[in-house]
């Protein structure tokens, strides 16, 4: 069963949600924000295994090629050039190997190139399972990282801790999603980039609640907007010091008592309304 | 000799377009005929790599020099491979770019420019 936390605007509170749910729903965190990864920051798991993410990409044996550029012709991605030989530009592979199914002279292998990495850990006595992705610097696709993390769950309950916005790192996120955490915060950019989210849920057909993060007045205009469409609203997280002191030592919410039993509230409701969305 | 010129329109008169990977059309001028021939940007679209699309368009169509405003590494990289040489654009016709170049008043591009370049409302091949 995985739960996604997504939210539309950046900097609304995806991590501190994510992470901090986890914890009380004592489920997986996995971390799939790899162009930034933070979540291993508030856990300090103890990492059990580190492991690469590779993509397959195409190595082209100058002597077999005939020159016929039907490699250069299926590539989607405009990764394989020819001049007086075919050249390959790595980072625009996605490594689909269309290039090696066409080829006529069978001069093409294909290579494992590094993108990024997977950490496996743990987190408190009970062992709670930590993973999260990253992707190397200067390289441009997430997607696989994502997928690799992803394909190493089970059926365990997970919390998949997604990219901002509403881009193809979120819908991989998303993808095979049971329900959707959307985090956001009561101002105008926080309301217009929940839309965005609600919309790409919806047509995704996940159903989803929604926190309301850094809450300084309970009549605001997202949770107002969200009674109006009759939205679940899961949560609202209060605009404090306390907790920004919390966050920015790099310290988990639920280590206080007050926080801690405002998460169960939000697991609570979470569970309440995947049991609501399942019965239909 | 063909030379080629990214440029904002596909008729006589055009204006040269500053980007090269995503201009909509090139104008292709023929030393020996004093022709143009214009052809569309079939990679205008492409969500990447249309900077090697089209230096692989230059390369198939048999083009020796390139005028344009700005060229991204990849594609840089493909035109030094097919030996075409790279020119930085003067003043705003397709017409005149000939005339610079055949004055010799043209500057060799040998490095490249920031890559996505052309690309968006905010790439600097608009700005400039």
């Amino acid at each position: 069963m995985k739960i996604a936390v997504i939210s539309g605007k950046g900097g609304t509170g995806k991590t501190t949600v994510a992470t901090n749910l986890a914890t009380v729903m004592k489920a997986t965190y996995v971390d799939c924000d790899v162009e930034e990864p933070n979540g291993f920051i508030f856990l300090k798991p103890d990492i059990k295994e580190s492991l690469d993410v590779t993509i397959p990409v195409p190595t082209i044996d100058t002597d077999k090629c005939n020159h016929c550029k039907a490699c250069v012709d299926i590539c989607q991605f405009n990764a394989l050039i020819h001049v007086d030989k075919v050249m390959v530009f790595e980072k625009l592979c996605h490594g689909c190997g269309a290039c090696q199914a066409v080829c006529p002279t069978l001069a093409i292998t294909e290579e494992e190139r590094p993108i990024g990495r997977i950490q496996i850990g743990t987190y408190g006595e009970e062992g709670m399972a930590c993973l999260s992705g990253t992707l190397n610097l200067t390289e441009p696709m997430a997607g696989p990282i994502i997928s690799q993390l992803k394909g190493r769950l089970g059926q365990e309950t997970s919390l998949i801790d997604c990219s901002p916005g509403t881009s193809c790192n979120v819908v991989k996120g998303l993808l095979d999603a049971t329900y959707a955490i959307l985090v956001t915060e009561p101002t105008a950019f926080g309301l217009h980039d929940l839309l965005l989210a609600i919309d790409l849920v919806e047509q995704m057909s996940i159903p989803f609640g929604i926190v309301i993060n850094r809450v300084h007045e309970s009549h605001n205009q997202v949770s107002l907007y969200c009674k109006s469409k009759g939205y679940t609203l899961l949560g609202e997280i209060p605009y404090d010091r306390q907790i920004a002191t919390l966050y920015s030592n790099g310290e988990l919410l639920v280590r206080q008592s007050q926080y801690k039993a405002m998460f169960h509230e939000i697991a609570d409701g979470v569970k309440e309304a995947m049991a609501c969305s399942s019965s239909l | 000799m063909k030379i080629c010129i990214s440029s904002t329109m596909d008729k006589e008169g055009a204006i040269a377009d500053k980007r090269f990977g995503r201009c909509p059309y090139y104008a292709i001028y023929d030393q020996a005929t004093k022709d143009y021939h214009f052809i569309e940007n079939e990679g205008l679209a492409e969500a990447h790599g249309a900077g090697l699309k089209a230096a692989q368009t230059m390369v198939d169509q048999g083009v020796q020099v390139v005028i344009t405003g700005n060229v991204g590494p990849n594609a840089l990289r493909v035109l030094d491979a097919g030996h075409i040489k790279t020119f930085a654009m003067k003043g705003n016709k397709v017409e005149d770019q000939i005339k610079y170049y055949q004055a010799g008043e043209l500057k060799e591009i040998t490095t490249p420019g920031a890559p996505h370049g052309g690309k968006g409302r905010n790439g600097f091949g608009h700005q400039r």
